[in-house]
């Protein structure tokens, strides 16, 4: 009897052992993720609250961390820095930034949705030969073609037209829709080809209606790219007038290198609207960078 | 001439069916730009290489393989560029192991059963979304030179104020690692998430067997994660040697290249020869040079994966 108590004893402090030791590596582990968390956050953390203070609180060592004295001159003060025809005007670079990002999104998902769907679901002479040429030039980052891109489109410097133009077609987009369209069963496609529906029409009715995450991921992929841009831009565009929101900002911190609050206000409203979108599909954002990758 | 094309059509239909003309109209618009705006530029760029260009004035000529000999061995205008590429292949001895390895640590970190995971993997994940123009703007002030900088002023308070302000960005030594820190923060959100897709792929009953054969921690991640990581990892390592090939943007905005060409890499100087210096020719035999060493690193990638596939 008192060794069965005394089983169940040893028994009772081996499970309170387990358990507790459970519990220290959790705690352990939430502590890591947190100091990491800290660690990755805070560059962030301080362009959001700098943003906020005065401009010249900003730049005062681990006091720019700390929130006070906060006020919303800075971003006041990015209209009126910007509001002249030599300084160009803030919500032009805003629109210039979208129209550009919109018309390599769309045109983007167009263009090469349609070209991988003729590569991986089409039977034509020519195919192998722009499917080799799609997945050569994947291994080609647009540095490598920069330099003659700036001579070759040299005629259409300042304009909007040469900011999205090179960048609407992307061998490795068409390589996502491929792999894609590829994998995609096809009893519906071949029925719907026997009742007699052409490939055009296969390709709206059917193909887009079933291919929504690939879409999804290259719009992502893409957008951030063209909304980021910055090497192209930078040396094609000399004009404020169609300068886009990166760019723009890096003439005014180089001009403007004491007034961080506005740069600041300035970074804040150039990153809003893709941490709005980030936030709001963050679980899809990075899936869709992890499959960009998997697959190339 | 309309019969003519209406008998082509015909034969192509015989042979192909509908699918001919629907699937060169569908290639079309996209291999056109493709052709315009990548194949023909980068041809372009062995054309250029060989003239001596200024598009200012409209002048050009023919100058054979000089730009080539001017950049890799006159001995007045070749140091910058041998500089410039030693100091991506430092940047990249720098940045790889550090990334990769600290990918593999957070994508270990996150890939735990525990509540709240996906809460700290949008934080490990955000700065990938920042362009790097912002990055350079916000990292610039934590690297102040005085004891206004973050950096600077926490250091001194740790150290009681031993350690002096540090010129990060102005010392020579020390620029090319304050960049390449700055870049690991902004960058390696995107390796961990490439590691964490792959450990998802590495089957659980190896992990159950391992544990089955009382395998430490330590061997399950020697013995099943790293070999399960493999391609992967050889994946990361290209990629974010050839991020390293590409730097530009931190080094434009935070040190021109500079302090003595400490922080000059091979774009920066293919970009500032075209624009800058109005040189087309020589940013394009630059180009070429860059091309050449990317070409190379994706075969060395091909290779390895191949031997990997002929092992399996």
């Amino acid at each position: 009897m008192s060794q069965m108590t005394q089983a169940s004893l040893e028994q009772a402090v081996i499970a309170r052992k387990r358990r507790s030791r459970k519990r220290n590596r959790a705690i352990l582990s939430y502590t890591f993720l947190s100091v990491v968390t800290l660690l990755f956050f805070a560059p962030i953390a301080y362009l959001l609250i700098g943003s906020f203070k005065p401009k010249n609180e900003v730049l005062s060592g681990l006091n720019g961390f700390i929130p006070q004295h906060l006020t919303l001159a800075n971003y006041g003060n990015v209209l009126q820095a910007f509001s002249s025809d030599s300084t160009g005007y803030f919500y032009k670079f805003y629109f210039n930034s979208i129209v550009v990002s919109a018309v390599i999104v769309l045109g983007g998902l167009l263009v090469n949705s349609m070209i991988a769907y003729a590569l991986a679901r089409l039977r034509w002479a020519g195919r192998n030969l722009v499917l080799s040429l799609v997945v050569l030039l994947m291994i080609l980052p647009f540095e490598a073609i920069a330099v003659p891109l700036f001579d070759l489109l040299n005629d259409y410097r300042n304009t909007l037209f040469v900011q999205y133009i090179p960048f609407i077609a992307s061998a490795f987009s068409v390589f996502l829709f491929y792999t894609f369209f590829i994998g995609l069963p096809g009893e519906i496609q071949e029925a719907a080809r026997i009742d007699g529906a052409g490939p055009w029409r296969v390709y709206f009715k059917i193909i887009i209606p079933m291919s929504r995450p690939v879409f999804a991921s290259v719009t992502i992929l893409s957008f951030l790219a063209a909304w980021n841009s910055f090497l192209f831009p930078l040396m094609m565009v000399d004009s404020a007038d169609v300068r886009p929101l990166p760019l723009a900002m890096t003439v005014f911190f180089q001009q403007q290198q004491k007034d961080w609050g506005t740069i600041f206000a300035f970074g804040v409203l150039l990153i809003l609207p893709v941490m709005v979108v980030f936030l709001a599909f963050q679980r899809f954002f990075i899936q869709s960078v992890a499959s960009s990758a998997v697959k190339g | 001439m309309a019969n003519a094309r209406l008998s082509t059509k015909g034969l192509f239909k015989k042979r192909f069916g509908n699918d001919q003309l629907a699937g060169m109209l569908m290639s079309l618009p996209g291999a056109l730009m493709l052709v315009l705006f990548v194949v023909i530029p980068f041809f372009t760029a062995f054309v250029l290489s060989f003239y001596n260009i200024h598009l200012s004035n409209g002048h050009s000529f023919f100058m054979g393989f000089e730009q080539y000999r001017r950049i890799l061995f006159d001995p007045n205008t070749s140091p910058i560029f041998w500089q410039s590429l030693g100091n991506n292949f430092v940047f990249a001895l720098m940045v790889v192991p550090v990334q990769t390895g600290l990918a593999i640590a957070l994508a270990l970190l996150l890939n735990q059963k525990r509540k709240g995971i996906a809460f700290f993997r949008t934080f490990f994940f955000m700065p990938v979304v920042f362009p790097m123009s912002l990055v350079a703007v916000i990292w610039s002030l934590f690297y102040s030179r005085d004891l206004r900088g973050m950096i600077n002023s926490l250091l001194n308070g740790i150290s009681a104020g031993n350690i002096g302000p540090i010129d990060w960005l102005g010392t020579p030594g020390l620029a090319l690692v304050s960049i390449a820190i700055m870049s690991v923060w902004a960058g390696v959100g995107f390796q961990m998430v490439i590691v964490l897709a792959g450990l998802q792929e590495i089957p659980l009953e190896l992990y159950e067997a391992a544990s089955i054969d009382k395998a430490s921690k330590w061997q399950q991640f020697r013995n099943v994660t790293l070999p399960g990581l493999r391609n992967t990892l050889v994946f990361v390592v290209i990629i974010t040697s050839i991020f390293s090939l590409r730097l530009f943007d931190q080094v434009y905005i935070l040190t021109s290249g500079g302090p003595l060409g400490s922080t000059s890499t091979v774009m920066y100087q293919s970009v500032t020869s075209a624009w800058t210096d109005d040189n087309v020719g020589k940013g394009s035999a630059m180009t070429v040079v860059f091309v050449l060493i990317i070409i190379v690193l994706t075969l060395i990638q091909r290779r390895v994966l191949r031997q990997e596939r002929e092992i399996k």
